[in-house]
């Protein structure tokens, strides 16, 4: 079927409004971190993602984990627009009594495989899955999203050496590389760079794309190899609102009142 | 008890092609014939705990009956967060296996000593921990957990206990393998053999000893606690094992909630310390006071003092 961009852009802008309502009634963290990788959940819920909303559990199911478990809103909104959950659930999002945690969570919400919410656990897991699905013959791929900062942790670099050694080609990893992390940009942190060759060097096949090109996503994560995947998304922390842009603030800062309203209008006159 | 268990799962992966083994890069001389028997079975991932934890919890989130394998505190403390997050939230088929429970690791030293796990695993949510004392034991622990559904943690070490066997093993059940009356000996793990060799030198002075083994740590057995507490004067408890949270934890919790008042209680294990002398099993357990002549020497001042 051919890439229905028009469709798949309008999809994040949907998932842009939900996570900035679910941020600012719930008065949460980590919006700047949803937008910077909502054309990628749009791009893998939208047109990549072989799953059924109506079969959560279907065993030939491609599995996503969201390792970057604090973007969660993101997860929940994508899952609400292609159906696994109710679009009126989204408001229930950080409230006391929710089924919607801030990390993201599996418990009582179909379509999610893992709870995340600690960074370096994703890939480890995927890989743990991706392992059964070869010694059982499955087809299906095993998608993980991390972020930069997460890349300081060392438990991923322990499951990029086994996913190598054991030539997972069933998994792919999709890296949201906005460049900031929660206190700092990561260069000033624990610079990442020669970051592709890092992971070439590991053995995995290495696409660096612009993290917010529908089309380069859409191909970046359709394509194959006989290695384990990664795909470095060079995305901006903030995607679609401005003030948010590239600025560590808004990784933790709520959006509310005129800056809420401010914040909407930009991403629905996109 | 490591050979009891190798061979059980051998068994058990030889009727259950859905079993896997994974080691962290330890068990030299042991698995070789597992390894040669069911390759596909087993998986060495490398000096990597925290990543062997997740390999498991994604292979059990795929349908896999897992078991972690390692030394002392590497499959537990190492990758504890990978423990609680991955597999025991999400409430996996997979067992954590220990070998070198406790002093087991001898002169090796105090990396290698085990000390704290028992008291860091039970606060797990969903978690089953089972410390078996004898090799019969280790063969059933091994068996009924395979069988048992969610995250369990089985806690080898290099000792054993020897005893006559009455009563069947069930998980979550004590197994008392000594009948008396003055004081109850609750033990976990291979050191159950103080306790007996303590109940023997005790019966010469006409001192009777239940003594039980607690080899399931979680769910412990509260009616064996109550029982115990009804039926005999005082209660000793002895663990390779910090005194904080681990097997005189759960003892005594059961005691204050159930309003149970032995006339003494006594917690043997670590006092709250690392193992930092250098000394095998028998001199590190003599050194804190796990032996068996301090078991005795405790029981008779316990009584004297009633």
């Amino acid at each position: 079927m051919p890439f229905d961009k028009k469709f798949s852009e309008s999809l994040a802008k949907s998932i842009r409004i939900h996570a900035l309502n679910m941020t600012s009634s719930g008065n949460s963290s980590h919006v700047a971190s949803v937008l910077s990788i909502a054309d990628i959940l749009s791009v893998l819920y939208g047109s990549v993602l072989n799953i059924k909303p109506e079969k959560p559990d279907w065993a030939n199911r491609d599995r996503f984990i969201l390792s970057k478990g604090h973007a969660g809103a993101g997860v929940y909104a994508a899952l609400a627009e292609v159906g696994f959950l109710p679009i009126s659930i989204l408001k229930e999002h950080y409230q006391n009594g929710s089924i919607l945690s801030g990390h993201v969570s599996h418990k009582g919400v179909p379509g999610v495989e893992l709870s995340t919410g600690s960074l370096g656990h994703g890939l480890g897991v995927a890989c743990g899955i991706a392992y059964a699905a070869k010694l059982d013959g499955d087809s299906f791929r095993i998608f993980n999203l991390m972020s930069d900062g997460e890349c300081d942790e060392g438990s991923n670099w322990e499951a990029v050496l086994f996913a190598s050694h054991h030539k997972l080609s069933n998994v792919v990893n999709i890296i949201d590389y906005n460049k900031l992390q929660s206190l700092d940009s990561v260069e000033s942190t624990l610079s990442l760079e020669p970051f592709k060759d890092k992971w070439e060097a590991f053995g995995w096949k290495t696409i660096e794309i612009n993290g917010h090109s529908h089309q380069d996503l859409f191909s970046a994560l359709n394509s194959s190899s006989n290695r384990p995947t990664c795909i470095i998304a060079n995305t901006i922390k903030g995607k679609g609102v401005s003030f948010m842009e590239n600025s560590v603030l808004w990784h933790y800062r709520s959006p509310q009142g005129d800056e809420f309203e401010k914040a909407i209008i930009e991403v629905e006159n996109a | 008890m490591r050979d009891t268990f190798i061979e059980e799962l051998t068994k058990i992966a030889r009727n259950d092609p859905n079993v896997l083994l994974l080691t962290g890069d330890l068990g030299f001389g042991v698995f070789e014939n597992f390894r040669k028997e069911y390759p596909k079975q087993f998986l060495n991932v490398g000096v990597a705990e925290q990543n062997m934890s997740m390999i498991a919890a994604g292979l059990a989130l795929k349908g896999k009956r897992v078991f972690t394998y390692s030394i002392g505190n590497f499959p537990t403390l190492r990758c504890l967060e990978q423990i609680r997050n991955d597999i025991c939230y999400h409430d996996l088929n997979v067992t954590i296996v220990s070998i070198g429970g406790g002093f087991s690791y001898g002169a090796l030293g105090m990396s290698h000593h085990a000390t704290e796990d028992l008291s860091i695993m039970r606060a797990l949510p969903n978690i089953t921990c089972v410390a078996p004392s004898s090799l019969e034991e280790t063969k059933d622990a091994t068996f009924q957990l395979y069988k048992k559904k969610g995250p369990s943690y089985l806690r080898l070490d290099k000792s054993n206990a020897s005893y006559d066997k009455s009563e069947n093993f069930i998980l979550g059940k004590a197994l008392k393998v000594r009948e008396g009356e003055d004081v109850t000996l609750i033990a976990a793990g291979g050191v159950l053999q103080e306790a007996l060799k303590a109940a023997e030198s005790l019966e010469g002075s006409s001192i009777t000893s239940r003594v039980l083994s607690m080899h399931t740590i979680k769910p412990i057995d509260e009616d064996a606690i109550i029982e115990a507490v009804k039926k005999t004067k005082g209660i000793i408890t002895i663990e390779e094992n910090n005194i904080l949270g681990g097997l005189g934890g759960a003892v005594s919790e059961v005691c204050m909630e159930r309003n149970l008042r032995p006339l003494f209680f006594k917690r043997l294990g670590m006092r709250d310390e690392y193992s930092s002398v250098v000394g095998d099993q028998d001199f590190l357990r003599n050194h804190y006071g796990l032996d068996h002549v301090s078991i005795a020497t405790h029981v008779r001042k316990l009584l004297s003092d009633i």
